[in-house]
């Protein structure tokens, strides 16, 4: 194995510049100690408060809308540990093996040895295969953001918004305010489920009435709010044309060129995985994810987890945990560490997790679609497989975990590794099965978790160790 | 709850080779339970590299391997599908003159067994093969050898065992194995119990505590080979590439992938896991960027490993048991099992019918290792009434 002849104790290493990262990095930092953050980002921020690649002329108040604050207040925060850790962008963290960590920064791979592993990684939307949903102008919601927040341009001319969770509501307003020409909003939960948003008043009274206004200027806009949305395909030659669906027993069609689509979020569970912690389902999310204590450690010691990455909860709690789970890598060293502040905050990620029930039943994820997905449907798209030739080959199989179906209907074997595919994968596979969602198992993570150039260097340090 | 079962044949492990010999055996109208401590095909079988080769191999395995060659094309009669099962060729790259000379060398050896190699020259490879870069000096080529998909193959051997009436034992791991009368008991997870007259063991890397258990021990160690697999590609490869001397091995699926073998990795904690080395996973593409000059822009878009028994040898073990009447021995396959696997499952059902079988498999007989690791088991009669040893 190749050795680093480094004398100093190693960094604690943080993977991910999201609100997450950046709070654990500054309760490091505030410690004495020198984290190294990486992120493949070229820019911190994370998901939500993302920057924009160049400056264009837009404030944060037209970027963030009512984050801005909290945007700018956390872009400066991380600028001002500047020198206090080291920083990587465009840093892609590809694997993890025996306490080292294997990461590329234009097309040359180092291997960095760490002492503690915080992983902040966030999470991407989450999606269920649809008749057209491959059309050129389909893109998820957080796509759709990004379009807009790094770029500045809307994803057409004429968009509709389709899904479930509260970013639909959000993304469509901050379009609305963009100027660009929203169609309607596609909600596939019934308008009474949004009465479960009533519960969350008490908890979190901003949160629920800042949605309830963005419902209602969208609505003022003359935006059409659709709710109890089913049975929605995409139609278009080579792009999107329009999209249909059924509602109240009767079916619907218009015209668009751009489609916003998500089903809530999904964590990016990979380095946990390739860090070995341990995995148990999560009936909220619906999702394997990775244990962890109420601080945020793993059962790796020295591996922790915080933010959207370890479960979804929000950018918030993204702040919250990656503070709290700071203090908890410094427990675990011996060093001081404010009991209360920890006891504070894991107060207020219980809070939040309180609201977390509340929207999953304002929000609630349409699993059932899989059962009625048309065959010709394609379910994995990385390696173009319909939910015909995967219901095929479970049955010819026989099989009824998720890895098994990978290894015979490649579902999940592309370049996303199932982060696109799986959930649909696996909601297909129980009902197929006759299972539960959580009897199927999940898809074993593999190195590297994005793709790498076949070229790819190796440092000079390393070749000389060898 | 304790569950009973009683068969003819118990299987231990339901990688290739026990499941080919599950499906063989049913074939000759035994009853067979095949058993899997995980997922049938789920270990090395289903993971391997999908190398069909029969070239290269010691002479002494080239009649098992030629008959294992005449399963191949007869899969989708055989268990239901082709398993993407490709006759494109295996070509042996020679990096210098001595690798050449060696290569040349063995076509010699192997002239009678028919394999039909053909020995090219560098000019010859350029014509033929003008997307092999440079530095490669000659190779040997294999018309009949090939690739296919292991993971398809070796769990559709498992599935059609079990349609033609095996009773296939998923997740249940066998814990221990005695002498019963005139068979086996065989202890099961989920309290299962099992009654056969013959066992065979095909555990794979963990066939040796079995083995043991009967007063045979075997230096059965593990390896790990690193398998990297690019995002798919225009078609390029038209064989399976191999390199005298090891190195990097590769070959092109049908969906347009690269499958890129070479190198070792390395075990977790728990050792029946195992993954790539980053530092060899970039070795083995950096390999093949500079050998496949069509690769220089392609991605990769992930590395495995699997863990595969290995015999000091490289020979397996195949073959009845010198100790204990009925048990029947099919591991250690060295890296090289996938290919032969078919025909050693039809060898077992032979010995289990008549106690013997017509293609030579004397040179990997259990006996061979009874000098070097000879254990005198004071008292235990011959292991006969042991545990395996985990
Ligand atoms: C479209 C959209 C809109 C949202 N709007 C809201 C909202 O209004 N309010 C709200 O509370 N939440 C919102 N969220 C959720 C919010 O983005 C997350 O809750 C928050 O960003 C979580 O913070 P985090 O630090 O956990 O992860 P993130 O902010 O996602 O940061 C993770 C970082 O890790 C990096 N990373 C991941 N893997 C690697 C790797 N292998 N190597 C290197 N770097 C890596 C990523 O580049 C990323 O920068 C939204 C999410 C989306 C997708
Ligand atoms: C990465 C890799 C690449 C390879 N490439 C090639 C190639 O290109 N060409 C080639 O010919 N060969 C190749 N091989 C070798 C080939 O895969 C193996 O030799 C072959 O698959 C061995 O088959 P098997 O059935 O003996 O073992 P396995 O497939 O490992 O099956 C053994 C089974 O026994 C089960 N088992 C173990 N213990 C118990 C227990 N106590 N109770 C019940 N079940 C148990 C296991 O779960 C396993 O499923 C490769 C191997 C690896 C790992």
């Amino acid at each position: 194995m190749t050795g680093h002849p480094t004398s100093e104790r190693p960094q604690p290493l943080i993977v991910g510049a999201g609100p997450a990262g950046i709070r654990a990095a500054e309760a490091l930092v505030a410690a004495g100690l020198r984290p190294l953050v990486v992120d493949e980002a070229p820019a911190c921020g994370g998901q939500i408060y993302r920057q924009r690649l160049a400056p264009d002329g837009r404030s944060s108040r037209d970027l963030y809308g009512s984050e801005a604050a909290k945007a700018e207040t956390l872009h400066r925060d991380f600028a001002a540990l500047d020198g206090k850790l080291d920083y990587w962008p465009q840093a892609l963290l590809w694997n993890l093996r025996d306490g080292r960590a294997d990461i590329m920064i234009e097309g040359t791979s180092r291997q960095v040895a760490y002492d503690g592993l915080l992983l902040a990684t966030g999470a991407t939307d989450r999606t269920l295969p649809l008749p057209g949903w491959t059309l050129p102008g389909v893109f998820t919601l957080g796509g759709a953001q990004i379009a807009l927040k790094s770029q500045g341009c809307a994803i057409g001319s004429k968009v509709v918004f389709l899904g479930s969770g509260p970013l639909l509501y959000l993304v469509a307003w901050q379009y609305m305010k963009a100027g660009a020409k929203v169609a309607a909003v596609l909600d596939t939960a019934p308008f009474a489920a949004k009465f479960n948003l009533l519960r969350g008043l008490p908890l979190f009274p901003g949160i629920v009435l800042r949605g309830m206004r963005m419902t209602a200027e969208l609505k003022l806009a003359g935006i059409a709010l659709h709710y109890g949305v089913g049975d929605v395909r995409i139609e278009g030659a080579s792009k999107v044309e329009a999209i249909a669906w059924r509602q109240d027993g009767l079916e619907h069609r218009l015209t668009c060129d751009g489609i916003g689509y998500g089903l809530a979020l999904r964590s990016e569970t990979q380095l946990a995985d390739l860090a070995g912690c341990r995995f148990a389902f999560n009936a909220r999310d619906r999702a394997v994810l990775p244990e962890r204590d109420a601080a945020g450690r793993t059962s790796v010691p020295g591996v922790y987890l915080a933010g959207d990455g370890a479960g979804i909860a929000g950018a918030d709690a993204a702040e919250r945990a990656g503070e709290r789970v700071a203090l908890a890598l410094l427990q675990d060293r011996g060093l001081p560490h404010d009991a209360a502040r920890a006891a504070a905050l894991e107060a207020e990620l219980a809070r939040i997790s309180r609201f977390r029930e509340v929207l999953e039943a304002a929000f609630p994820f349409p699993a059932h679609w899989v059962r009625d997905i048309a065959d010709a449907t394609t379910l994995c798209r990385c390696e173009e497989i319909t939910a015909g030739e995967v219901r095929a080959a479970i049955n010819r199989f026989g099989v009824h975990e998720l890895n098994r179906l990978k290894a015979v209907s490649r579902v999940g074997m592309g370049r996303c590794q199932g982060r696109i595919c799986a959930a649909a994968a696996a909601e297909l596979l129980a009902h197929e099965a006759g299972r539960g969602i959580e009897a199927v198992g999940r898809l074993r993570s593999q190195a590297p978790v994005k793709p790498v150039p076949l070229t790819l260097a190796l440092t000079a340090q390393q070749e000389a160790a060898e | 709850m304790s569950r009973r079962l009683e068969v003819d044949v118990a299987i231990i492990g339901g990688g290739l080779v026990g499941s080919s010999a599950a499906l063989a055996l049913r074939g000759l109208g035994f009853s067979v339970a095949l058993l899997d401590k995980g997922f049938c095909g789920a270990q090395a079988s289903g993971v391997n590299y999908g190398g069909v080769r029969r070239q290269g191999r010691p002479i002494e395995q080239l009649p098992l391997s030629q008959r294992a060659h005449a399963v191949w094309p007869r899969l989708r009669a055989l268990i239901g599908i082709d398993g993407e099962f490709l006759r494109s060729g295996h070509l042996k790259l020679a990096r210098d003159e001595a690798d050449m000379a060696s290569l040349e060398a063995y076509a010699e050896a192997v002239a009678e067994q028919g394999l039909d190699l053909e020995l090219i020259g560098h000019n010859g490879l350029r014509e033929r093969f003008g997307w092999i870069g440079d530095g490669i000096v000659g190779a040997s080529f294999c018309p009949g050898d090939g690739h296919a998909n292991p993971r398809l193959v070796s769990t559709g051997f498992a599935a059609a065992a079990r349609r033609a009436g095996v009773e296939v034992l998923e997740n249940t791991a066998v814990e221990g194995v005695t002498r019963d009368g005139g068979g086996f008991a065989l202890e099961a997870a989920g309290n299962l119990t099992l009654r056969s007259r013959f066992v065979v063991n095909s555990a794979g890397a963990w066939a040796a505590p079995f083995a043991e258990s009967f007063g045979e021990p075997v230096p059965l160690s593990r390896i790990y080979p690193s398998m990297v697999v690019t995002e798919p590609m225009e078609p390029v490869m038209s064989v399976n590439i191999g390199m005298e001397g090891g190195g990097i091995y590769a070959r092109q699926v049908e969906r347009g992938n690269i499958v890129v073998g070479g190198e070792r990795a390395l075990p977790l904690n728990d050792p029946d896991l195992s993954r790539p080395r980053g530092d060899g996973a970039i070795a083995i593409m950096n390999n093949a960027a500079a050998l496949f000059p069509g690769l220089r822009h392609a991605q990769a878009i992930r590395f495995w490993s699997g863990t595969e028994g290995a015999m000091p040898d490289k020979n397996p073990v195949i073959g009845p048991s010198e100790t204990t009447h009925g048990l029947i021995h099919a591991f250690g396959f060295t890296g090289a099992g996938f290919q032969i696997a078919p025909g050693v499952g039809e060898v077992l059902a032979e010995l289990v019918r008549d106690g013997e079988t017509q293609t030579p498999i004397a040179a990997f007989s259990i006996g061979r290792f009874r000098e070097t690791s000879a254990r005198t088991d004071a008292g235990s009669g011959a292991g006969q009434n042991q545990e395996p040893q985990h």
